[in-house]
């Protein structure tokens, strides 16, 4: 089934945030930052733009009336400044005026005297100063000290990954309205409505029952918009208790840009040991995680770094510190692979390294060491269902590496201005929320009285086709015909206390729910009939919008079964609840089982580097991925696609800068970079491996958004085995993304 | 006022000439179909189309909706997402779904607007511009490969277009609504726009301007230069082009007496901007905008173009290399308008080649660019111009390579002096588009490049 917005999409049609007819009377807001990455607000003037025409009133800290406080793990970020800012773009006031221009203009206006302190933007720099977001976090196993003396080989180095942009198409904003009795229903572009409901009320001070938040759709999140949406929520709500209007606010791009976090930078150290015939016996990582100003999500983005430092290779031996470093910069946040894709990027690097120091195809390395069902991760967990050898040898055989690898060499003996690389990049990436209380659902079903079906879960749809997923589901489950299922949009006032759209894991953990819905209500309309026909309930079925018996249709629809159910006074709502079980984890010994699977996938990367100028053009990447029984294939391939593609543009084109003042310089859409249609592979050939699939995931079918990302990682090796060809003498640090030029200082 | 037909309805609006398309449609109009990603042309999101009768057929081009002042499209086409809505989904559509092209969909309304565009051209159908008419357009989250797929369904679907009736025969084959077959018609019955008072303040395509100051401009009267015919010819003199400043990029792609000297202009111009800006970016917008890495600057700098200035009174002809004199300081007095470029072509043994990189190929600006003129007889060099952006604090003429390079033989070692005479020239700074000693290497590299891809000199063995 395609994507059921598709035709919305394809018309123009779907509603997105900024396209909500606005009520009359609504007032427009703009958010006014901080000019100062670190500083002590000396005195703010706000004279010259409230006497503008059309400034309806500027919010500060002054008028929260409950707590300034929007900080999500930590209590440590204030919705608006009141003494010291932490970052340039930190808010500071809200200026609500009847248009947007106007309210854009009066912003303009406002002066500021601030009280420079010192800006920390480095991640070293702030741990050497001691300031953590959090004591550090150690992950050990096996033996590390005793390790190091038995290795043959040991090779010490330091890799480092830019952050990233989300770069989601429709800027973040949210638009609140009053309702009676002083609640306020707010549409926010938001993964997390949860999050900005309980936030809000905190802020405003009023029960979470008086906040409705209702999302439709995002105009893409990629993580960005699982704690980010908040304060503009937040900010347009506070509007509406003051003024008792309808706000919006939705930030131009620069704003946007400028305002919210990001992907998180790390600077790592790393020293890996191998034995004399190459199995990895040892490794050690110092995490440097760059965390911006505030802790946002960093402390749960650092965990999944640590769970996945040594990606798909099984190593005894380890000692993995993280620190998270608390720096003048916006509070870096989730993005798509929530720092595991930076934990990678080191063990690739550290076996990249030694590769390039053993005169060896990094690939051998890599194969030797690959995880195996029954190994025990870092963290405790024994890997089940490991297909990575499988993967490995399905690849070799589609596409035959010792044959790319002469055809490489031989192009480059042939081309003097022109080299290639190719790498390979294999992944296991941990499926569920790693704080094991987010892992619930919820799911509301409603089977009107004429048939047809609404579905509310906790699930947030932002083009990853989980709506579709969902309506797949009941479809499926009641044996109709999928016109007659709707998705609602997801809303806090039926589905209540949800976790934010995010891991990967909501097609599983809301599918489940929903999956539980449908199974009572299934039992209920199937007891229904067994009364009706004097049959065993197990012998009733639904199919093509028919009752069955024993397999055999009957004269009875569905929209008659549903009609007689109702007259009977059955319940036709139902409410599922979902658990993910099994998991667990001890923070004493940070050891448990925090996943409810893996998921595997491996690519071959090939680019060929134009000499002379330092570009380069990525020729194929070709993958070999463990869906499980995918439920959806053209929406999965798609994320498997669009998350390679993103994850290249962090290894490649997209550098995000900021000068020694914290300021933003990557600040637009002209200086930050993603790949446009020419810049991706020109090929992309995905297969999937036939798996079982796990228990644990929605029909078998596994997740799939993050892990297509760290495919990506492959690009940058790619990149490096290029270089390396044309220049053997290159001294190539470790340091993502390899833009055009470090291509080219490289090579010359 | 300012008349023109938005999808099917004629539009009358006294909104100021300079406010935004993008609002109108948006705000004035309530068509939410076309999106805002970015308001620096840089996305797509708000791409819609915009067409006019030319020699008696309609000509729609893509334009970012964002940058463009609503001056700009009186009297003429303009078509949205919803424009191009029909009961059931156009083919164009239909493929987006088939292929998913489509996930969050923010960008999508741009993508099938932009796509139809290449529809709606009078050219035979091509891969190559189906993905070239989309080159403006980003998406986050697709990874583009569905849509490549989908620009091949439809240009399989285009094999048999009548490009002599193509609008009938897009009717006929359900990818445009029928409206379209009146326009020319309803467009010929509109009022030309009164002109009014203006602020004095010079507009082409308006990319350089409302990228930098849209805020102050979208309240006023503009002086818009587009439209003029008088700013808008390319006439030829034996070897003499004269060109009309108000020319867009896309105006010389389509000249065929240009591309006939320029054989390479199609390949090189692919990597200035987007399908979508070079339709609406004129040679003067690039000019004055003066930023030291405009890639036309760069490119008819090094084809020792003359620049006509005038005013009302008098009219000046000067070098373009002579118009910068410091970082956004130009010999350019107040009341005077950049008329016309003009360069002589030699007569024979001329080459030329332009070289740009940038840190994402397509649709960016250039970290350095470098342009190359080499007259060129039995191995010696008769002439040499070279020019480069992005090394200094104005677009550069390299006087000193360019002297040294005359009358010297086309050697390696020449090559090879003169990129250490070219070094002394330039000034380039450490910011956002790369480091200093990069600029430096990749400038060596561009200028090296001229050579290999013009005389196959080897300067690596
Ligand atoms: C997304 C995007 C990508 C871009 N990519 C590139 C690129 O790859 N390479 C590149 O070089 N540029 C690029 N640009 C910049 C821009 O498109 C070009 O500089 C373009 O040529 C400007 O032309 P315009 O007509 O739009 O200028 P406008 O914005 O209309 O005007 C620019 C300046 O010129 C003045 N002006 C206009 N006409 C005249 C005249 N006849 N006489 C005197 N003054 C005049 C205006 O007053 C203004 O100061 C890009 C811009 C965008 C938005
Ligand atoms: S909004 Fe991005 S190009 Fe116009
Ligand atoms: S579908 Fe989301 S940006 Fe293209």
């Amino acid at each position: 089934m395609k994507n059921i917005d598709s035709k919305g999409h394809v018309t123009g049609k779907s509603i997105y945030l900024d396209d909500i007819p606005t009520i009359q009377g609504t007032l427009y807001a703009a958010v006014y930052s901080s000019p100062s990455a670190h500083g002590i607000i000396q005195s703010v003037d706000y004279s010259k733009a409230l006497a503008l025409f059309g400034v309806e009133k500027i919010l500060t800290f002054d008028d929260i009336k409950g707590e300034n406080q929007i900080g999500g793990i930590f209590p440590d970020e204030e919705l608006l400044a009141e003494k010291e800012v932490h970052f340039q773009g930190q808010p500071i006031a809200v200026v609500i005026a009847k248009s947007e221009s106007i309210a854009f203009k009066a912003r303009k206006l406002i002066e500021i005297d601030i009280l420079e302190k010192e800006v920390i933007i480095d991640a070293r720099e702030a741990q050497k100063k001691g300031q953590l977001i959090m004591p550090p976090r150690i992950f050990k196993s096996g033996n590390l000290d005793l390790a190091w003396s038995v290795c043959e080989y040991i090779f010490e180095g330091r890799a480092s990954s830019n952050g990233q942009e989300h770069l989601y198409l429709e800027t973040q904003g949210a638009y609140a309205i009053p309702l009676e009795n002083g609640n306020i229903k707010i549409s926010s572009s938001t993964q997390g409505p949860t999050a900005v409901q309980r936030a809000a009320a905190k802020v405003l001070d009023v029960g979470m029952h008086n906040i409705e938040v209702d999302v439709v759709r995002l105009g893409g999140g990629f993580g960005g918009k699982e704690d980010q949406a908040t304060p503009w929520a937040i900010m347009a709500a506070m509007g509406v208790q003051i003024l008792n209007k309808p706000v919006k606010l939705i930030l131009s791009r620069m704003d946007d840009m400028k305002m919210t976090g990001k992907r998180h930078p790390y600077d790592s150290d790393y020293k890996i040991g191998l034995s004399k015939d190459f199995k990895i016996l040892a490794y050690e990582v110092h995490f440097y995680q760059n965390a911006g100003a505030a802790a946002d999500l960093s402390p749960a983005v650092l965990g999944r770094t640590l769970f996945h430092a040594t990606n798909a290779y099984h190593i005894p031996n380890t000692r993995l510190t993280a620190y998270s470093c608390k720096t003048n910069l916006p509070p870096n946040t989730a993005f798509r692979g929530f720092g595991g894709p930076q934990g990678m990027f080191v063990i690739e690097a550290a076996l990249a390294h030694a590769a390039k120091k053993l005169k060896i195809s990094t690939h051998i390395l890599q194969k030797k060491n690959l995880l195996k069902t029954g190994d025990e991760f870092p963290y405790g967990q024994i890997a089940e269902g490991v297909v990575l050898n499988k993967l490995w040898s399905d690849l070799d055989s589609k596409f035959d590496l010792k044959a790319v690898e002469n055809r490489i060499h031989n192009f480059n003996q042939e081309n003097t201005y022109s080299k290639k690389g190719f790498s390979l990049m294999p992944i296991a990436f941990g499926i569920s929320f790693t704080k094991t209380p987010m892992n619930q659902a919820r799911a509301l079903v409603h089977i009107y009285s004429d048939g047809t079906v609404g579905i509310s879960t906790g699930a947030v749809e932002m083009g990853q086709g989980v709506n579709t997923k969902m309506l797949q589901i009941a479809a499926s489950s009641f044996g109709i015909h999928p016109n007659k299922v709707k998705l609602e949009t997801t809303n806090t006032t039926r589905v209540a206390n949800t976790s934010p759209t995010a891991a990967s894991a909501t097609a599983d953990l809301n599918g489940k729910a929903l999956l539980k819905a449908c199974t009572a209500l299934l039992e209920r309309l199937k007891n229904s009939v067994a009364i009706k026909f004097d049959v065993n309930i197990d012998n009733v079925s639904f199919e093509n919008d028919l009752v069955y018996i024993d397999n055999v249709p009957t004269e009875m629809t569905w929209e008659q079964l549903v009609d007689q159910a109702f007259l009977e006074r059955v319940c036709l709502t139902e409410n599922g609840h979902y658990a993910t079980p099994i998991i667990n984890f001890d923070m004493e010994t940070q050891k448990g089982h925090p996943f409810a699977y893996h998921v595997f996938g491996l690519a071959l990367t090939e680019v060929t580097v134009d000499c002379l100028r330092g570009t380069y053009e990525f020729d194929a990447v070709k993958i070999i991925h463990d869906f499980g029984k995918s439920m959806n294939p053209s929406v999965d391939m798609g994320q498997i696609e669009g998350g390679l593609v993103q994850g290249m543009g962090w290894m490649t084109l997209e550098e995000i800068r900021y000068n020694k003042e914290g300021r933003l310089l990557s600040n637009t859409l002209s200086a930050y970079k993603i790949p446009d249609i020419y810049a991706v592979p020109k090929e992309i050939i995905v297969y999937p491996v036939e798996t079982e699939g796990s228990e644990m995931a929605i029909l078998k079918s596994k997740a799939v958004g993050e892990p297509p990302l760290m495919y990506g990682i492959g690009a940058y090796f790619a990149i490096d085995k290029a270089v390396m060809a044309f220049n053997p003498n290159a001294k190539l640090e470790m340091s993502a993304p390899f833009t055009a030029e470090k291509v080219l200082m490289g090579l010359y | 006022m300012i008349e023109f037909i938005l999808n099917n309805n004629k539009i009358k609006t006294d909104k100021p000439n300079g406010s935004l398309l993008v609002d109108f449609i948006r705000e004035h109009q309530h068509l939410k179909g076309t999106k805002i990603g970015c308001r620096e042309g840089d996305c797509g999101a708000c791409t819609v189309l915009v067409g006019e009768s030319k020699k008696g057929k309609m000509e729609y081009q893509q334009i970012p909706s964002c940058l463009t002042p609503m001056g700009n499209i009186s009297n003429k086409h303009v078509v949205t997402i919803e424009g191009l809505n029909m009961e059931s989904l156009s083919p164009v559509q239909q493929s987006f779904v088939a292929e998913s092209g489509t996930q969050c969909g923010f960008c999508t309304p741009g993508f099938v607007v932009a796509l139809s565009q290449y529809c709606l051209s009078h050219k035979a159908s091509n891969y190559d511009n189906a993905i070239a008419s989309m080159s403006g357009n980003i998406c986050r989250c697709t990874g583009y490969k569905p849509i490549e797929k989908t620009a091949l369904h439809v240009t399989k679907a285009l094999k048999n277009k009548d490009t002599d009736q193509t609008i009938q025969w897009l009717v006929d084959h359900k990818y445009i609504p029928t409206y379209f077959n009146a326009i020319p018609k309803r467009l010929s019955e509109l009022k030309k726009e009164i002109k009014k008072e203006t602020s004095g303040i010079l507009v082409g395509g308006g990319t350089d301007l409302y990228v930098q100051k849209h805020e102050h401009l979208i309240d006023l009267e503009v002086d818009l230069i587009s439209d003029r015919p008088d700013l808008k010819y390319i006439k030829i003199d034996d070897y003499t082009f004269y060109l009309g400043s108000a020319l867009t990029v896309t105006d010389l792609l389509e000249s065929k007496a240009f591309c006939g000297i320029f054989s390479k202009l199609s390949k090189q111009m692919k990597l200035i901007s987007s399908a979508m800006i070079r339709n609406v970016s004129t040679l003067a917008g690039n000019f004055v905008n003066a930023s030291p890495i405009g890639d036309m600057t760069a490119f008819f700098i090094a084809l020792n173009a003359r620049i006509i200035l005038s005013n009302h009174k008098t009219t000046r002809t000067i070098l373009l290399k002579d118009f910068y004199k410091g970082y956004k300081d130009l010999d350019l007095s107040k009341n005077e308008i950049l008329t016309e470029i003009q360069i002589d072509i030699p007569k024979v043994n001329g080459h030329f080649n332009f070289e740009k990189v940038s840190k994402r190929t397509h649709l960016d600006i250039a970290s350095v660019n470098s342009a190359a003129l080499i007259i060129e007889k039995n191995g010696i060099i008769e002439k040499a111009h070279i020019s480069a952006g992005g090394v200094g604090p104005i677009p550069l003429y390299l006087e000193k390579t360019s002297n040294y390079l005359q009358g010297k033989a086309l050697t390696k070692e020449v090559i090879i002096e003169a990129n250490e005479i070219l070094q002394s020239e330039i000034s380039p700074i450490s910011d956002i588009r790369g480091s200093e000693k990069y600029k430096r290497l990749l400038l060596r590299q561009l200028f090296f490049a001229h050579f290999i891809e013009l005389f196959q000199i080897n300067l690596l063995g």
